[in-house]
């Protein structure tokens, strides 16, 4: 469960989220949606402290995943981050094998066992309905995978260390309509197991594959409901012009 | 007009056309003028062309090898016996000698010296023990009492295994490489063992951990020694490393093959620096950032991710700065104290190959056994740098292939 109060994020002077209170319950698909630029993608990497990386930013109010402030002293930041996976928009597999990619999040939290790895491994891959297309070639440069089987192997990668949050940011934006489709209908199984919030351009999408969806402005939270409800019958006018296409 | 363009553009097409087709046919006669200038040298024989060497008929010895002829004119080889004659003591006799024991009248003078043949033809047939090194051109006549020493051309083997380097000894030149080989590889091998951990180390803390200002402020400074010309940093190898090796160390003299190292590590350092950096620094954020989101660490992002990502930029830093330590001339020649002897340990002095070639080219006589011999081993130093290059090639290969 993700539970924000009252965000607010800065880039130096430039102010990116406004007051932002919301609430992301367990097992469910929460998308976000909004115009470029209106924070959306800042706001899903609050939650695994991404925005870290970038010098000069500070950040109000809090952010909490099951009840723990992640912004709070003494957060080890890559003990959260086991917790909460990230899914990027390109995909962006290691220069290694396969296999090693999706073995990469256990390797690196000091996991040894080989028969444990190569379970894992199978696994996270059966997961994310690789495992068919590439268990003959698990040594194979992970290059050699088209673009939607690379996005498929980083959600492997990402499902091996057993994350309780997956963040997805605009996974599907760089990829075919069939690997597109393909992601979605992973996501919707990776529901059962897993919260999932997902950051996305396409409005269709959003309407497929989740069970809320956030509408973003200028840095602001506009709406925030189930998404039969947003799509069908949205509250603020905002809404409605975007998801009928009158801007953004 | 637009046909004038079109010509305009075909006639520049041929001209990029043609200049890297000559850009190209110079580089391979440069390379096939090189082995030809070299591979004369297995050719060329072992005394100098001009003169001989003549011993008494009655003497069995019927040829002798480069070292042997130097040993005997240096007086370490004494009896004949040693070279499969007989018991006796071995008279050498050089050129000169003959004019003290003949006057001027004697030999014909005036006249050209015409007398000179037969006079040394007298001298080694009173003497059976004899060895003659004498110009041709004086030389006597071949008859039951004088007989010419087979001297042969210089071999392959000679030179390549020869484990003398001294191209200006008389009657018979030693081109062995040996020792030249081994003090460049030892120099080199070991400038790169010092700047290859320090080059990296500064590069993975210049593009992962240095600040932005500290970055700004060291790269120009780097990059800055990369422009030192190298006579420059044999200078200061000469009076700063020098005589702190030889200190530290304790040794006799402080030009030993170790310093030549420290200085050449110096001068790769900012190749290795720049050129590592680069490619670490071309690491794509995505890759970065999906290593962290998996909970790694920074460290085991660099070296999983990054180190990796980056292996074949890195392997061509190693290249260029084993390039540079390899065919560096100027600061080694000043530094390694020179000597052209099989070396030992790093703490002697040694010869490098480019160090010898700048050294002594002046000094060879153009078409010269000498100059050939320099010649090949501008060779030597091609076929190491080709290897090398070559090497390299294949890692930074492999690295997108597998890439396990």
């Amino acid at each position: 469960m993700i539970e924000t109060k009252k965000v607010d994020f800065f880039y130096g002077d430039f102010q990116a989220l406004k007051n932002i209170s919301m609430r992301m319950d367990k097992n469910t698909v929460t998308a976000f949606i909004g115009p470029s630029g209106c924070g959306k993608s800042t706001f899903l990497r609050l939650f695994n402290r991404m925005n870290d990386l970038i010098p000069d930013i500070h950040l109000k109010g809090e952010c909490l995943i099951d009840g723990q402030d992640i912004y709070a002293r003494g957060v080890e930041v890559d003990e959260l981050r086991k917790k909460v996976g990230m899914v990027f928009q390109k995909p962006n597999p290691f220069p290694k094998s396969i296999f090693e990619n999706v073995a990469y999040g256990l390797r690196v939290n000091g996991m040894r066992d080989k028969n444990f790895i190569e379970q894992r491994v199978e696994e996270s891959l059966q997961s994310a309905a690789l495992w068919g297309e590439v268990k003959d070639k698990l040594r194979k440069s992970a290059f050699e995978l088209s673009g939607g089987q690379q996005q498929r192997l980083c959600i492997a990668r990402a499902l091996a260390i057993s994350p309780s949050i997956v963040l997805m940011d605009e996974p599907a934006s760089a990829l075919d309509p069939i690997s597109t489709a393909k992601i979605e209908e992973l996501i919707h199984d990776l529901k059962k197991h897993y919260t999932i919030v997902i950051v996305t351009h396409n409005m269709q999408q959003a309407a497929r594959v989740s069970d809320k969806t956030g509408f973003f402005m200028l840095g602001e939270l506009i709406e925030f409901s189930d998404t039969k409800k947003m799509f069908i019958n949205p509250e603020k006018e905002q809404t409605q012009n975007y998801i009928t296409g009158r801007f953004g | 007009m637009k046909k004038l363009r079109k010509i305009l553009e075909r006639v520049i097409e041929a001209m990029l056309t043609v200049s890297g087709a000559v850009t190209s046919i110079a580089i391979l006669l440069i390379v096939a003028f090189l082995f030809r200038e070299g591979l004369g040298l297995f050719k060329s024989p072992t005394v100098e062309r001009g003169y001989a060497v003549y011993v008494n008929s009655a003497n069995p010895v019927q040829s002798l090898l480069p070292w042997q002829l130097k040993e005997i004119f240096d007086f370490q080889i004494e009896n004949w016996n040693e070279l499969g004659g007989p018991d006796e003591e071995i008279r050498v006799f050089r050129f000169n000698e003959i004019f003290s024991l003949y006057t001027d009248e004697q030999l014909d003078a005036d006249n050209d010296y015409a007398l000179l043949p037969e006079r040394l033809a007298e001298v080694i047939a009173a003497n059976p023990a004899i060895i003659a090194y004498l110009p041709q051109r004086y030389a006597p006549v071949e008859d039951e009492s004088v007989k010419t020493v087979q001297t042969g051309t210089i071999t392959m083997a000679q030179f390549f295994l020869g484990r003398k380097w001294m191209p200006t000894a008389k009657p018979a030149a030693q081109f062995g490489v040996l020792p030249l080989v081994l003090g460049t590889l030892m120099v080199s091998f070991m400038a790169i063992l010092i700047a290859l951990p320090l080059g990296l180390g500064v590069a993975i803390y210049m593009s992962e951990l240095a600040s932005e200002r500290v970055r700004r402020l060291l790269k120009p400074a780097i990059e800055l020694l990369a422009g030192i010309p190298s006579v420059v940093y044999g200078f200061f190898g000469l009076v700063v490393l020098v005589p702190l090796v030889q200190r530290t160390f304790n040794l006799d003299v402080g030009e030993t093959a170790f310093t030549g190292s420290l200085i050449l590590a110096i001068m790769a350092l900012p190749t290795i620096i720049t050129v590592a950096e680069d490619a670490m620094r071309n690491t794509p954020r995505a890759m970065r950032e999906a290593s962290l989101a998996m909970g790694a660490t920074d460290w085991q992002t660099i070296y999983r991710v990054v180190i990796p990502y980056s292996l074949s930029g890195i392997s061509a830093a190693v290249v260029l700065g084993i390039g540079r330590a390899i065919g560096e001339t100027m600061a080694v020649l000043m530094v390694t104290g020179n000597a052209a002897v099989m070396p030992h340990t790093l703490f002697e002095p040694v010869r490098t190959i480019p160090a010898t070639i700048a050294a002594e080219l002046g000094e060879a006589a153009s078409g010269s056994s000498h100059y050939q011999a320099l010649f090949m081993l501008g060779c030597i130093l091609f076929v190491i740098t080709l290897i090398v290059s070559i090497t390299a090639e294949a890692i930074s290969k492999r690295k997108h292939e597998v890439g396990v």
